[in-house]
């Protein structure tokens, strides 16, 4: 018999919740009813037996990627590795940098395929897929601290926009982190894209050598992590103003980078308590006013 | 009680490091850490449950509840709201260990008395559900093996009257067992308590389809009728019907047939001897033992032809024309003979005037029905997210100063050490367990008392929250009881 995940409605009776493992999704599709319910269902279809097959290629997922195509055999594993491909070139990087965002992806694609939806998210604890029909928008909150998470400023995103995919990253999350940024929100065209390009500027966002950073070998903390003996952030003494500007320009250096290759539509990168903001001119300016905002579950608010 | 440390049965070790095996991950896991879900953790090489429910947690912190549904997803609790409002435990998320607070301390005015419901879902390891199925017949020896997808899930234990009593779950096949063993009980203990039909076989005996609130269907076929009370008792109810419209009846029961010539009821109406020989052991007159074995057939018997359980009639005694009624204890099955000249008896048609009798009997019988108790205890842990000392609460829970109740339903709670209870899973709102990977079940469990007892227990009065929060974005459902708070449970 097949692993069942939990599958569970939130108490508003809109939203499903899925888990498996390591993985929690939350999920949230708008259309008419009978499409709404058919949509749930295909995703629940598609998240069963999903982290099984993952784990089929689990070793080859933890090692370091290259520019060249992989010998992966799983839609998702395939996707993981294509959204760290252009990073792989220059930067140490595995699929699994992507693989909150390939799943997402994944889950929404079956949702979307099954049914006719007016908008939809898959959100993957803060890393999240997005599914918008003409006219339709979403409102994409920012979260400067996790804990306790607060809402520091909103992003629109509307139908006629590129961005289909939003991710959050930093060192406070499940996943390790080289960098000391708090958080790295990316807006990209997919949600793997964006996974992988906020793994890799809030890695960015850095003070090396600096005496207040604590850091340990990720695999003194988890011994099958993908990143090894590569040292992890741990902890942060609090930084002077100019040395968080410096660990901010850093991450918004090669946020710009990205930005102009194509592989990014936008990021807000997040240190105690300051925020840069890196987007082209075109995109709709993020909102630093507070809004009213519903809660998702890691990361990220959404104003549904 | 709460799982102690909640070992996983394959956890294969790796020097100081452990494998988790509760997903396909398999993390290494090294002591003080947890894996990549952060669920679980190597505790001093203990794999243990950390934080089952981060999400549910978070989504509590806005207020949310949440309810467990399998794809069905039966989720159509209406939204109520009133003075005496229930909190209950659903979706409150745990924590495990417990040794935080729980999820939900609630504190809400009635009649005056400033109340406290504690609420929180314990994860019951050591858990199980009583299930009593009324039929008459044989669903197996007591003692043996009850099976789910063909693993051991619980036992046969003692027949009640009228009924059959199961114990499924409990810690031994929850977690003694194979992997295999402890997932299927765990399906198997959560959907009968979600009210889901399971099929059930037993070592020996029959397949029997359990739900809650439902005839059992054994061996393909539904049960329609607990009986009125045994093949004597059926005699002793009847016989005053019977006397004048036939000289001789017969309940066929597993248990105790019934004969009502030779019975102290018919003797007191004087009816007269039959001749009629029975087969099985005589206890007292016209009550006999054994009269065939055990089945589905007659009154719980093996038998389909019910002349089987007589001999010979006796010619000294026996007159041709006696009339003779055989019926079963529910009245499911009856049939009417005639002694032949050579005193055999011949099957005729059932006269209107007992057939009257027999629907009496079908009349007098109430519905069979699977009733499915919960069972499960409160352990330490537990306790100690409700009050800074447990013990208290035990002590406060035995001095009727605290009701207990799970997902806003009346319970049972267990004289003597801790608190362990039962509770009736029809009284609950639809799928108000859930389950960990462990595994174990996770069910809700409410505390309510005076916010001054509460306070003078040790109780965390710097998590006390008023009712009015919770209010505005929580699923309320309608309690299936209305519970008095001024008369603990």
């Amino acid at each position: 018999m097949m692993r069942r995940p939990q599958i569970a409605l939130l108490p508003d009776g809109r939203r499903l919740h899925l888990q498996d493992g390591p993985i929690d999704l939350v999920i949230e599709a708008c259309g008419d009813r009978a499409e709404v319910e058919i949509a749930y269902a295909a995703a629940a279809e598609s998240f069963t037996g999903l982290l099984d097959r993952l784990c089929g290629e689990l070793p080859e997922l933890r090692r370091r990627a290259a520019a060249r195509l992989p010998s992966l055999k799983g839609v998702v594993a395939r996707r993981m590795h294509a959204a760290v491909a252009p990073f792989a070139d220059t930067h140490f990087i595995t699929p699994m940098a992507a693989v909150a965002g390939a799943v997402a992806e994944e889950v929404l694609g079956a949702m979307t395929r099954a049914a006719t939806l007016a908008r939809a998210y898959v959100n993957n604890g803060g890393d999240i897929a997005l599914h918008l029909s003409l006219g339709e928008k979403f409102i994409v909150g920012l979260v400067a601290h996790v804990e306790p998470p607060t809402l520091a400023g909103k992003t629109v995103i509307d139908a006629d926009s590129v961005v289909r995919g939003v991710a959050t990253s930093g060192r406070h999350g499940r996943s390790f982190s080289l960098g000391i940024a708090d958080a790295v929100t990316v807006l990209a065209r997919t949600a793997s894209q964006a996974d992988a390009a906020a793994t890799m500027i809030a890695n960015a966002v850095d003070l090396p050598d600096h005496s207040g950073i604590v850091r340990v070998p990720a695999c003194e903390i988890q011994p099958d992590n993908d990143l090894g003996e590569r040292l992890v952030t741990r902890d942060v003494a609090p930084l002077t103003c100019d040395e968080v500007t410096m660990a901010l320009e850093a991450g918004a250096v090669y946020a710009r980078e990205l930005l102009a290759r194509g592989l990014i539509e936008g990021a807000a990168l997040c240190l105690q308590g300051e925020m840069q903001i890196v987007a082209p001119s075109h995109l709709r300016a993020f909102d630093m006013s507070h809004s009213r905002a519903i809660l998702a579950p890691t990361g990220n608010l959404i104003d549904a | 009680m709460m799982n102690e440390g909640s070992p996983i049965a394959a956890v294969a070790t790796d020097g100081d490091k452990i494998r988790c095996d509760a997903c396909p991950v398999m993390c290494y896991i090294k002591p003080g850490a947890s894996g990549a879900c952060d669920r679980y953790a190597n505790d001093a090489g203990t794999l243990v449950r950390v934080d089952p429910h981060v999400v549910l947690q978070r989504t509590v912190s806005q207020g949310g509840a949440v309810v467990p549904f399998q794809k069905s997803g039966e989720w159509d609790g209406k939204l109520v709201s009133g003075r005496d409002v229930m909190v209950t435990a659903i979706g409150a998320g745990t924590t495990y260990p417990d040794y935080k607070p729980a999820p939900f301390i609630v504190s809400s005015e009635i009649d005056g008395v400033d109340m406290v419901t504690v609420v929180t879902e314990g994860i019951f390891s050591y858990c199980g559900v009583k299930v009593k199925i009324d039929t008459d017949r044989f669903l197996g020896p007591e003692t043996a093996t009850v099976r789910a997808e063909g693993e051991a899930i619980g036992h046969v234990t003692t027949g009640e009257y009228g009924s059959q009593m199961l114990s499924l779950g409990g810690v031994h096949h929850l977690t003694g067992g194979s992997k295999k063993e402890g997932r299927v009980t765990c399906d198997a203990l959560m959907d009968l308590c979600n009210g889901k039909a399971v099929e059930l076989t037993i070592d020996g005996g029959a397949s029997v389809v359990v739900q809650a609130g439902q005839p059992p269907i054994v061996n393909g076929v539904p049960e329609v009728r607990m009986r009125v009370g045994c093949g004597s008792a059926t005699i002793g109810m009847f016989a005053k019907q019977w006397q004048g419209k036939v000289d001789e009846v017969v309940v066929v029961d597993d248990h105790i047939t019934g004969v009502l010539s030779e019975h102290q009821a018919g003797k007191l109406l004087d009816i007269p001897e039959t001749g009629i020989k029975m087969k099985g052991r005589r206890s007292t007159p016209g009550r006999y033992f054994q009269v065939a074995e055990p089945g589905t057939g007659w009154g719980g018997t093996q038998i389909s032809d019910p002349l089987t359980v007589l001999g010979p009639f006796n010619p000294k005694v026996a007159k041709p024309g006696t009339r003779m009624l055989m019926v079963s204890t529910t009245g499911e099955h009856s049939a009417y003979f005639e002694l032949d000249e050579s005193l055999q008896p011949v099957e005729k048609p059932l006269p209107d005037t007992l057939q009257q009798s027999v629907e009496r009997i079908q009349e007098n019988c109430e519905p069979a029905l699977c009733t499915v108790l919960f069972m499960g205890g409160a352990g330490g842990s537990l306790r100690a997210g409700v009050t800074d000392n447990p013990v208290r609460l035990t002590r406060s829970v035995k001095d009727s100063l605290t009701s207990v109740t799970s997902g806003g339903a009346p319970v049972y709670v267990w004289p003597g050490g801790g608190i362990t209870f039962m509770v009736d899973v029809t009284q609950m709102p639809v799928g108000a367990f859930g389950y960990v990977p462990t595994p174990a079940l996770v069910a809700p469990i409410e505390f309510t008392l005076r916010l001054s007892d509460y306070a003078a227990l040790g109780g965390h009065m710097d998590y006390v929250r008023p009712l009015s929060s919770l209010t505005s974005d929580t699923e309320v459902r309608n309690a299936p009881v209305v519970l008095k708070k001024d008369k603990p449970q």
